[in-house]
């Protein structure tokens, strides 16, 4: 039995590489995430945002945008025969379930790279938001890539793949966008970041993950069985 | 099969006696509540409706369980019969709510509530276990993968209720108590006699969701069995028919 660790490195290794080869998810939700900005830019008729706005655009870009990363995240398993490769090895299964995750984690941070500085530029008046938002991206993006890749493996069986998981995906994470959203309102405030609550939403964003982490750990292999 | 029918009659004629108490205590005991006067009465019906429907959420989920950790499909039945009489039970949850909201506050719908908010946020995750259960053809993993479905719901409530209590504990007043401390006696006593009664209604449904399942299912299997040749398929089928 090959060790978890190697499992999990190898498939995160594959999964990466194909990525920067087939360049198939980033450059889509990256450029997703830009025209929206100037989507809300027309759309909400503001040339600069502050507080709740700020922090509703930029939550519900990124939300949209993790959202079709999601939905391919399993889809060359499903379509190259990774799924049975993964079932044939000697391996954990719960490995794949990690291995996915943190590729899902990579392109969300990734994408964030990319897209937050465009925020930035698009809307805010200053920066100094970006570095305690960087704790709440972290966060969030932990809670995006367990429920994504728990709710993406299961979706991707279904025959109305691209419709199910962010159907499914939408609900169930209110809760991380509450809390985002909450920790990130007085943050982007108009006259400099405030901290109203921000350890409580942090907490509430660490609970969720923990929650989501433990809950795919556990059901994971459920998923793979045939 | 296991006779899911039998007893069905008796719990009937219990869900439909508790109903009537319930209605008659609701209507002719409990007191004029001092503040709403007669709309409060709504309050026994969407309270009972709402608690009924959560807890009939944590069957499903339990069930959902069972089902992973046993693999009988039995288990799965129960779980899908739980969460869908819950989904209906919500939807009176929500039209009993915005009838409450409108005759206290003058809106269909308030977002200061937590609660009906929480609730609005559950329901639209539990809507979503119909097309995902449907969208997946192979029998064995519908099965599997809806449990999946439901224990992760399962979790995903409380932390629900959380982070929307939260988002608004420190803005906006809780307009109700929602411990029942406050209620005089004879309200209270209404109150759990309502709750009963709800919770016996679900119970019942359930059932004989179950029962028509499983009527039909034996229907299915009884034609397949008339269907088959009877050298292949007849003894085969025959122990599942006795």
């Amino acid at each position: 039995m090959t060790p978890s660790r190697t499992a999990f490195a190898a498939i995160l290794a594959k999964d990466l590489r194909s990525e920067l080869r087939t360049l198939q998810s980033l450059p889509a939700m990256a450029l997703f995430a830009v025209t929206a900005f100037v989507i809300f830019r027309f759309g909400l008729d503001r040339t600069s945002l502050s507080g709740s706005l700020a922090s509703g655009v930029l939550w519900a870009t990124l939300l949209f945008a993790a959202l079709l990363g999601i939905n391919r995240l399993f889809v060359a398993e499903r379509e190259e025969g990774g799924f049975d490769a993964i079932r044939l090895a000697p391996i954990d299964r719960s490995a794949l379930f990690a291995a996915k995750a943190a590729a899902l984690l990579v392109y969300l941070l990734v994408l964030e790279l990319v897209v937050v500085p465009v925020f930035a530029i698009f809307f805010l008046d200053s920066t100094a938001a970006l570095g305690p938002l960087l704790a709440v991206l972290l966060l969030a993006d932990l809670g995006l890539a367990a429920t994504g890749t728990l709710i993406s493996s299961m979706a991707v069986h279904s025959r109305a793949r691209d419709l199910l998981g962010p159907l499914v995906l939408l609900p169930l994470v209110v809760p991380l966008m509450i809390a985002a959203t909450g920790a990130s309102e007085p943050l982007l405030a108009l006259h400099g970041p405030g901290y109203h609550r921000f350890g409580t939403w942090l907490a509430v964003l660490s609970l969720y993950d923990l929650v989501f982490l433990l809950v795919g750990y556990a059901v994971f292999d459920f998923l793979l069985e045939d | 099969m296991t006779p899911f029918g039998s007893g069905l009659r008796a719990l009937s004629i219990a869900t439909v006696a508790a109903v009537a108490i319930a209605f008659s205590l609701v209507f002719f005991y409990a007191p004029l509540d001092a503040d709403q006067g007669f709309i409060q009465k709504i309050f026994y019906l969407h309270v009972p409706l709402a608690i009924t429907a959560l807890v009939g959420f944590v069957i499903g989920g339990v069930f959902a369980i069972l089902h992973l950790r046993s693999g009988d499909r039995r288990w799965d039945a129960y779980s899908y019969v739980s969460i869908h009489m819950s989904v209906i039970f919500g939807v009176a949850v929500l039209i009993t709510g915005a009838i409450w909201a409108k005759a206290s506050w003058g809106h269909w719908w308030v977002w200061d509530e937590p609660t009906l908010v929480s609730f609005l946020i559950v329901f639209l995750m539990y809507a979503t276990y119909y097309p995902f259960r449907y969208a997946i053809e192979d029998r064995d993993r519908q099965a599997r993968y809806a449990s999946v479905f439901a224990i992760v719901a399962g979790a995903f409530v409380p932390l629900n209720f959380m982070a929307v209590r939260l988002a608004q504990s420190l803005v906006h007043p809780r307009v109700f108590a929602t411990t029942n401390g406050g209620l005089p006696g004879s309200m209270m006593l209404t109150f759990l006699a309502c709750l009963a009664a709800v919770a016996l209604l679900w119970v019942t449904l359930v059932k004989l969701e179950l029962t028509a399942k499983s009527a039909s299912g034996q229907l299915k299997r009884l034609r397949r069995a008339l269907d088959a040749p009877a050298s292949g398929g007849g003894p085969r089928i025959a122990p599942e028919v006795s």
